[in-house]
């Protein structure tokens, strides 16, 4: 087991970008999300990790190695691919035992470890099936204890759970993040799904256009976003633009939003702030002041109603604001309904624009 | 309802009628090797003479062994080539690749006959000359783009990921091939192989041109034979020739179930 080191890394394909001078580091034993959008580079990146292709420039170091010259089948890496790649000729045992076997070791001992993946991902009983006959979660398994039984140094994912159905899904989140923790591998794991990423890893890079936009722990990107792309990718964010008054910004009516965190900007300059849509309070009428609350008056245009919690679409100044209001049954707003939507300087996040 | 019984009965005479074009001929020739008669007289008389003296007739015994010799090591030849051709032209990119591709397709097309007076041509100017060998050669080289059509179409249904699968596990290019393409292609390589097979076994054309007298295969042997004579020996010949071959093809396609299993 070991961490890997990605720095400087570029890969154009003719004059597309596809990576662009991109670093991280994945600490041994965590459990990172790579998350973007199509395009993004995420698979790319995760590709050039396990050895399929080599950069154009930066380097790859798996363990303190430099790796970046080196082909896929020395690497020592596990990957498990987005449609499984089980091999059908093969029995699960034998997809599973293949890796040993390549590597020519003892049947017995072949026998024996793949026993112990198959218990690990629990199917010990299904060894002597045939890929086919598995279902869509079972060969999710199967090609999960075929990539490990191998000990690699990285487990490599390839949006794994994006073939399953939603109930799966979160049944398979939950097993691989156990079988991550019990044989504590660094694992890299590609999604689009942002519910994926902040729900199973550690840390989470997002990528877009090639480019690191921002990583970090799942809490801290969402908190805490560097850009609006970043806030908006992952979970949902109400953006504004306007000018830095130093603590905040100015919208182009004057209205005044105070930001308690983000980046420290030069006043007068373009930025936006950010504000998750369940951080702001909304009411019918300004209630008891609070001086230091960011304040705006809107009109309620939608209303969508989920069970646990509702999302208000608030119309202001030819925005669309976003409120989500956990359901405590005490009060509900109409359609049309002027509101008064108030949160706290330390839920805006100020961002330079761009 | 009754339209639906009379369309389902005209399905069937179909099938029928096509089995009897096809087969047919081959019957009646498979019959007549066991009648007295060697003029196809009626009314049938059981004999197997025919055979007895086919059992004596060198010249088409030792064409038939040539026949199959080459249609063996052909098959083999153009079998692993083409393979492997096909293997080179899915893993890879290259300059002139579909130049290459649309190459390998007229020859399918073009005529035996010219192909077999260009490669007599050919063979004289370049010192190979008529013979067993120049056959063969003409033979592997008919049976290449068969050979490449099916494996690669075969290749068209294989999951690009499961080469990569396999070399994360480890792999090298040889074990990738042989144990995960390999197994996946077979059905094709066989089908291509039952092409090649039946492209020299029964090549007339370019074996006639690249044939030298006394040495040749057996359906030069056969046209050469009728020339001088119809005897039931080539009845004979033939039909123990078709209940192999049919054994054979029978026997494959039961082995690997083409088209069906997964």
């Amino acid at each position: 087991m070991a961490g890997v080191q990605v720095a400087n890394l570029s890969r154009s394909f003719g004059a597309h970008k596809a990576l662009d001078d991109v670093s991280i580091d994945f600490a041994d034993g965590g459990f990172y999300a790579l998350l973007g959008p199509s395009g993004s580079g995420k698979t790319t990146l995760l590709r050039q990790i396990a050895g399929f292709d080599f950069p154009d420039s930066g380097r790859i170091a798996i363990g303190g190695e430099g790796v970046e010259r080196v082909p896929v089948e020395k690497r020592r890496i596990g990957m498990v691919f987005q449609n499984y790649a089980l091999f059908p000729n093969m029995s699960v045992a034998d997809n599973v035992g293949f890796g040993l076997s390549v590597r020519r070791q003892a049947k017995a001992t072949i026998a024996g470890e793949v026993q112990r993946a198959l218990d690990l991902v629990q199917l010990g009983k299904l060894g002597g099936r045939r890929p086919h006959q598995l279902s869509g979660g079972q060969r999710q398994r199967v090609a999960l204890a075929r990539a490990i039984v191998t000990k690699p140094r990285v487990l490599l994912l390839d949006e794994p759970l994006g073939a399953l159905d939603k109930a799966l899904r979160v049944d398979m989140q939950i097993e691989l993040k156990r079988i991550q923790r019990e044989i504590g591998i660094t694992t890299i794991f590609v999604t689009h799904d942002q519910e994926e990423a902040l729900t199973m890893s550690d840390r989470i890079g997002i990528l877009r256009d090639g480019r690191l936009v921002q990583e970090g722990p799942p809490e801290e990107i969402y908190d805490r976003p560097k850009s609006e792309f970043a806030a908006t990718f992952l979970g949902d964010a109400n953006i504004f633009r306007g000018e830095t008054t130093g603590a905040g910004i100015r919208l182009p009516d004057g209205t005044a939003i105070a930001a308690g965190a983000g980046a420290t900007l030069a006043a007068g300059t373009k930025a936006s702030c950010a504000v998750r849509p369940e951080r702001i309070r909304i009411a019918t009428d300004s209630g008891t002041p609070d001086p230091n609350a960011n304040l705006l008056r809107g009109q309620v245009s939608k209303r969508i109603f989920a069970g646990s919690n509702s999302t208000y679409f608030v119309d202001r100044d030819g925005q669309t604001l976003k409120v989500i209001v956990q359901n405590t049954g005490v009060e509900r707003l109409a359609e049309g309904q002027e509101v008064v939507l108030r949160w706290s300087p330390e839920s805006t996040v100020l961002i330079a624009a761009g | 309802m009754a339209t639906t019984r009379f369309l389902e009965w005209c399905g069937r005479l179909y099938i029928w009628l096509l089995l009897a074009f096809l087969y047919l001929p081959i019957i009646i020739m498979a019959l007549m090797s066991f009648n007295v008669s060697p003029f196809y007289q009626l009314p049938f008389e059981w004999t197997t003479e025919w055979y007895a003296s086919l059992w004596q007739n060198d010249q088409l015994i030792s064409a038939t062994w040539n026949s199959i010799k080459i249609a063996i090591i052909s098959t083999i030849i153009a079998t692993v080539l083409g393979s492997a051709a096909s293997l080179a032209l899915y893993r890879h990119e290259f300059r002139g690749k579909k130049v290459l591709q649309a190459l390998l397709f007229p020859p399918i097309a073009i005529p035996w006959l010219i192909t077999g007076t260009a490669m007599l041509i050919f063979f004289f100017g370049v010192g190979i000359g008529r013979g067993l060998f120049a056959i063969l050669l003409g033979h592997v080289a008919l049976a290449l783009p068969y050979v490449i059509v099916v494996v690669s179409a075969r290749l068209q249904t294989f999951a690009p990921e499961l080469e990569e699968a396999a070399r994360s596990l480890g792999a090298n290019q040889w074990q990738v091939t042989s144990r995960v393409t390999l197994p996946w292609i077979m059905p094709g390589v066989i089908a291509g192989g039952l092409f090649a097979f039946a492209v020299s076994f029964d090549q007339f054309v370019v074996s006639y041109f690249l044939s030298t007298p006394g040495q040749t295969t057996l359906p030069v042997e056969i046209y050469a034979a009728i020339r001088k004579g119809f005897t039931p020996e080539i009845n004979a010949v033939s039909t123990i020739i078709i209940v192999v071959s049919m054994a054979l093809m029978l026997l494959t396609a039961r082995f690997f179930k083409f088209g069906g299993e997964k």
